[in-house]
């Protein structure tokens, strides 16, 4: 039987930790996933083709994925200026992922040159000169790092040809459309404003005193859980809003509040809606929330 | 008019009444009869709208804090500084003072002193957050805007509330040696004195 065309796999890394490379070799499904595509080069797994080859500018390539940030100018490996490989490619490719929060808005690396780094298409939220020229084929999966089934179910959905919706930061709605808040256990502590005093307990909401993000960031860390069984938020620690083109914010575990009311409402909720609904929700003591699951000192 | 427009002007016929006799008279003095008298409708049709006197009492809390933070949301939406809108707040609340006394001295000798009445159905601000969700969003205002000191809600609502609240107490009880509005100015200044930056 004749074999059918594989996509062909590229991943180039730019200004980057590696962290997005090694949370998907964490797939539990890496090898039945890779399967699908022709592994042209990537950064650690063996694949068809050679660095040399590569900056050659001979490699084909259906779908690139991009890693790390982008420095116009200055940023060099193997004495080759790294932004123009990857625009080369970039020209070719049918699709374009770019993975991670370094790779599509800046993300860490970002703060050691504001200026001049910024992301392959996003500068923030700001569109960079290379925006118009991608955009029609261009995925953002923000995340530092990204959740290896964000990266799967966007692979999968181009090898099997089918249409990903996008928002305007061209980020899959089915991964980005609901915030992390969504599917966080603690939810019921949110609703009744009753917040942990430290990480790590598993009663209360981190909103108000340990700074969770998890109402402002867009992400499914919730829905689609970490190692298949957890999150930040699961196990006490504020999400950071890793996903979102502000992070990293200066402050990560402190939620901005002006006389106790937060100075950012959660995405999409009125102001007037949200203080009518805490002041009144503040005055009521939940018995059952009150306590604790389970006493550990006995 | 439609039947049910009828009854929410009856229902709040009902309400006004009521918030003038226990302002007047006291919660306890007053009773549903006296009500429904002076509104020359029987007894038993007053309570096709509100089922007991606890609930009417609740109700009229409810009624009066919303009238209030209209007012306040007036004065939210305006585009001034937090000094000015500190000067209208204050002058909101001591010209209901004067023109509608009812509705000050029902929270304050209704609603403040007949704590049972209001324990169960308005517990904590329930019945009081038309209002009080306006004062949160002017402090949240003039704080982002860096006009206000970043502290404790309740301190600085305590400071603002409390202070108007004795100046009308303080009327009510006749002790006041001139008119309420005499004392705008200075009392503005004073509260944003003590909250500004
Ligand atoms: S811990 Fe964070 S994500 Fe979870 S309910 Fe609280 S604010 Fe929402
Ligand atoms: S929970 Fe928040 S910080 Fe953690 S990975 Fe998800 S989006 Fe990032």
């Amino acid at each position: 039987m004749e074999q059918q065309y594989k996509p062909k796999l590229l991943w180039l890394q730019s200004i980057t930790c590696n962290g997005n490379t090694h949370s998907f070799l964490n797939h539990p499904e890496l090898f039945s996933i890779l399967s699908h595509f022709e592994l042209v080069h990537h950064p650690v797994l063996e694949s068809s083709f050679c660095m040399q080859e590569l900056i050659d500018g001979i490699l084909p390539c259906d779908i690139l994925i991009i890693e790390g940030a982008f420095m116009e100018k200055g940023y060099l490996k193997s004495g080759v200026e790294v932004s123009s490989i990857i625009e080369h490619y970039a020209d070719n490719a049918k699709h374009i992922i770019s993975a991670g929060t370094c790779a599509t808005f800046g993300g860490i690396f970002k703060q050691k040159d504001p200026e001049a780094i910024s992301g392959f298409c996003f500068d923030e939220e700001e569109k960079t000169r290379r925006y118009a020229k991608y955009a029609s084929k261009l995925i953002s999966l923000p995340g530092c790092p990204i959740h290896p089934k964000w990266l799967s179910y966007v692979l999968l959905m181009i090898a099997n040809d089918r249409k990903i919706s996008l928002d305007a930061l061209h980020r899959p709605v089915e991964l980005y459309g609901y915030t992390v808040h969504t599917g966080c256990t603690r939810n019921e502590y949110f609703e009744w404003k009753i917040d942990a005093k430290n990480f790590g307990l598993k009663e209360g909401c981190l909103f108000y005193e340990q700074g969770c993000q998890g109402p402002y960031t867009r992400g499914s860390c919730n829905k689609i859980l970490w190692n298949d069984m957890s999150s930040k938020t699961r196990i006490g620690t504020p999400c950071f809003g890793c996903t979102e083109p502000t992070f990293p914010q200066t402050e990560l575990f402190h939620t901005k509040t002006n006389m106790g009311i937060p100075a950012t409402m959660p995405l999409g909720i009125p102001r007037r809606a949200y203080l009518t609904l805490t002041g009144v929700v503040k005055s009521f003591k939940i018995k059952r929330f009150s306590e604790r699951l389970m006493e550990y000192d006995r | 008019m439609k039947i049910a427009e009828k009854k929410a002007l009856k229902r709040e016929s009902i309400i006004q009444t009521a918030l003038q006799l226990f302002s007047a008279n006291g919660f306890h003095k007053t009773t549903i009869p006296d009500i429904a008298a002076k509104l020359h409708m029987s007894v038993g049709n007053l309570y096709n709208y509100f089922s007991s006197k606890d609930i009417l009492a609740q109700e009229i809390i409810k009624y009066t804090s919303e009238v209030l933070g209209e007012e306040i949301k007036k004065i939210n939406m305006l585009d001034v500084s937090a000094k000015e809108k500190i000067k209208m707040i204050v002058t909101v609340y001591f010209t209901m003072a004067e023109e509608k006394p009812e509705m000050i001295e029902y929270f304050l000798r209704v609603y403040l002193s007949n704590r049972e009445v209001f324990s169960d159905g308005c517990d904590g601000m329930v019945c009081v957050s038309g209002f009080i969700t306006e004062i949160m969003i002017f402090f949240d205002d003039a704080v982002s805007s860096g006009e206000l000191r970043n502290q404790d809600f309740f301190s600085a609502f305590g400071l603002f509330m409390g202070y108007l609240g004795g100046m009308v107490f303080l009327k009510g009880e006749g002790v006041l040696p001139k008119e309420i509005a005499y004392y705008i100015d200075d009392i503005s200044r004073n509260i944003y004195n003590a909250l500004k930056v």
